[in-house]
């Protein structure tokens, strides 16, 4: 696995997403809502890196600017086409088109992703069309291999998405989003909108289906127990910046940043006898409007110093040996 | 065991909901009892009739509703005495020995904060108006002066000014602040939280949670919690009741529904969940199947289909309740050797 997690398949250079709050008849810009501020990452190939954070802190948004579906405001995103890297931002719409075989998106609520008027057949055969597998025949191949893949019989094509469970349509948008043999599948929340028992398939299908077919996932959620589980490395966002990034064991056993551990110990762990001290956060998250100055999570860090209320911490690599990654005055 | 220890006694609860003239049963003969002073979880996946039998026992339902009980009973304790009330007993939801219970006796606090509030009053009228509702005669100035303390207990910042603020001007946390407040101001001895915060992010899920720890530590009250999540029943509850299907399937002290998990059902959910720290690429354990439409059940255990223990004798009849040990009881053919209870 190490040999080939070097290889790195998006690389993406401060980023940043920024939405525009406009005010009056003409428009006048009064300020930024900024959802993705200054994120740089690199994602290796067949890992699976976990996104986690708070409701806002631009989680989604990066997922959905990493496919441009958002517009980036500033930065880069680097894809890798064997070896090359391109800028995706800076794209036309026929190389966006290609692109868009390589990486596809699961989104959180399968009640609303899948047109309700019409059959799954017309839904699955959609993208298909679009990308140009012209015979019939093989569009219909390529749905019953991809239908296998998450245990739903073929003949449920032609029912409609009503007859499907939340968990069968969660299957189905993973089934769909895999039609075009892409490499990188970004899920954003896959499993929130399902219950725990339904949860567990859902999530042990998807292990399974990027063993066989190699994948890449981006795993955006907010249960860092779910991130935990699925992932390889994972990173902490607080208000549109990365503020931790490790190893998926290195981040649980000794998680550095002052808001991963408050994050981590307000998790209620389903075991009676294991008591610990919980760290309740003061506060709630500041809006990204009018975010603080300096560190954006000084407002309510336990560690507060006089320097982060000025200064901006930067992310450096603290231990070389697993790359684990932190944004903190507290380790400079 | 007497009525001042027990603050809620409900016996063989049924709600059915009609609908185009076909009656489907959803809460089947739900038996239970809070403690005074103590935390009762109710557990269970969506649709399992978790929040339809605690809306029962308030009689929030729609007309379509039909609730049957042998006893609905509540106790509520001032003063030393004991003062008994048969809520099955009153035929229309909205009569008014029950809105004088709703309030000042039991009350309860909603899933979605963003819902639950009025988007076009402030928030302080809001959590006056059951005061002033209850308590006749008294001045908007004094209700005022009650809220203001109500928020200051509950941590809610500047309460001098947020009082004459609308809910969109909280955040998701506030609100449910305000929600409880609502919930709190007439001081009931039974609150019932229904998902108090599965709108909410986990650092605001622990705020919310030490709130009504606190609350019920300190003055002590009794709180029925109605939640999916098994992390916070395990930091919260006293008594856990597991249900599935409309029907109680396990019901225990803490430590008997952890550490002797008993009903199939009960243990698969606890296997399911993610922990935080478990072996790396281990895998989940799933429930095959998924629940199934409760308008289609054919009697027999409703877990049939997706236990790994079924036999043809749980699909013949309806199981009954056996107590394994005192207090601790289960509906599983497993156990049949223990005594029946209701």
């Amino acid at each position: 696995m190490s040999e080939n997690k070097k290889e790195v398949i998006f690389k993406v250079e401060d980023l940043c997403t920024w939405f525009p709050i406009t005010q009056g008849a003409f428009k006048k810009v009064v300020g930024y809502v900024k959802a993705v501020d200054g994120i740089s990452l690199d994602v290796y190939k067949g890992e699976t890196l976990g996104i986690v954070g708070e409701s806002g802190c631009g989680k989604s948004t990066l997922g959905k600017t990493m496919m441009m579906l958002e517009k980036a405001t500033g930065g880069q995103v680097l894809f890798n086409y064997d070896g090359e890297f391109k800028d995706i931002t800076k794209f036309n719409s026929q190389e966006m088109f290609e692109f868009r075989k390589e990486v596809q998106m699961v989104f959180q609520d399968p009640y609303s992703a899948l047109n309700p008027q019409k059959k799954i057949y017309t839904s699955f055969e959609e993208p298909l069309k679009v990308h140009g597998v012209k015979s019939e025949k093989e569009r219909e191949d390529i749905m019953e291999r991809v239908l296998k893949m998450v245990n739903i019989q073929p003949d449920y094509l032609m029912r409609f998405p009503h007859e499907f469970s939340g968990g069968q349509r969660q299957r189905l948008c993973i089934a769909r989003a895999l039609e075009v043999m892409p490499k990188v599948l970004i899920c954003d929340e896959p499993v929130s909108a399902l219950d725990v028992s339904i949860q567990a398939q859902v999530l042990n299908l998807m292990k399974d289906i990027q063993k066989e077919m190699d994948l890449t996932y981006l795993f955006i959620a907010h249960d860092l127990s779910v991130v935990q589980h699925m992932s390889d490395r994972i990173m902490v966002m607080y208000l549109g910046r990365v503020v931790e990034v490790a190893d998926s064991k290195a981040l649980y056993d000794e998680p550095m940043h002052p808001y991963t551990r408050a994050l981590l110990s307000a998790i209620p762990v389903p075991d009676i006898h294991k008591t610990k001290k919980r760290q309740v956060l003061e506060g709630e998250v500041p809006s990204p409007i009018h975010k603080p100055t300096g560190c954006p999570f000084h407002t309510r860090c336990p560690n507060c110093m006089e320097r982060c209320k000025t200064e901006v911490p930067t992310l450096h690599v603290q231990n070389p040996e697993n790359g684990h990654m932190v944004s903190c005055h507290l380790y400079d | 065991m007497d009525n001042r220890e027990i603050i809620l006694d409900v016996k063989n609860l049924n709600t059915s909901f009609v609908s185009e003239k076909k009656k489907t049963r959803i809460v089947k003969n739900v038996s239970f009892q809070v403690k005074r002073g103590t935390t009762l979880a109710v557990v269970g996946e969506s649709g399992c009739g978790k929040s339809v039998t605690m809306n029962s026992i308030m009689r929030f339902l729609g007309r379509n509703a039909i609730v049957e009980a042998d006893s609905i009973q509540y106790n509520s304790l001032h003063d030393d005495q004991v003062k008994e009330y048969h809520l099955e007993k009153y035929e229309k939801p909205n009569c008014a020995e029950m809105r004088a219970l709703r309030g000042p006796e039991m009350s309860m606090v909603f899933q979605d904060p963003m819902s639950s509030l009025n988007p076009v009053y402030k928030v302080g009228d809001q959590v006056a108006e059951g005061l002033l509702e209850h308590n006749k005669g008294m001045s908007k100035k004094e209700a005022r002066e009650k809220v203001l303390e109500m928020f200051r207990k509950l941590g809610i910042p500047d309460p001098e000014e947020r009082i004459d603020s609308y809910p969109h001007q909280f955040s998701g946390g506030m609100k449910q602040r305000v929600v409880i407040a609502i919930a709190m101001i007439c001081n009931p001895e039974l609150i019932i939280c229904d998902e108090p915060t599965t709108a909410l992010d986990v650092t605001i899920q622990a705020q919310i949670m030490e709130l009504l720890k606190a609350m019920q530590v300190n003055e002590g009250k009794s709180i029925v919690l109605i939640t999916h999540n098994m992390g916070l029943v395990a930091e919260m509850a006293d008594e856990v009741c597991v249900m599935y299907m409309g029907r109680v399937v396990e019901f225990g002290s803490l430590e008997q529904i952890f550490d002797h998990t008993s009903h199939p059902y009960t243990q698969a959910l606890l296997r399911s969940v993610p922990v935080l720290g478990l072996a790396d690429g281990q895998k989940l354990e799933t429930i095959p199947g998924s629940t199934p439409n409760p308008a289609d059940l054919k009697g027999g255990c409703e877990f049939a289909d997706r236990c790994p223990f079924c036999t043809d004798a749980c699909r013949e009849k309806d199981i009954p309740m056996f107590e394994i040990t005192p207090g601790h009881r289960v509906r599983c053919l497993k156990f049949q050797d223990s005594p029946e209870v209701m």
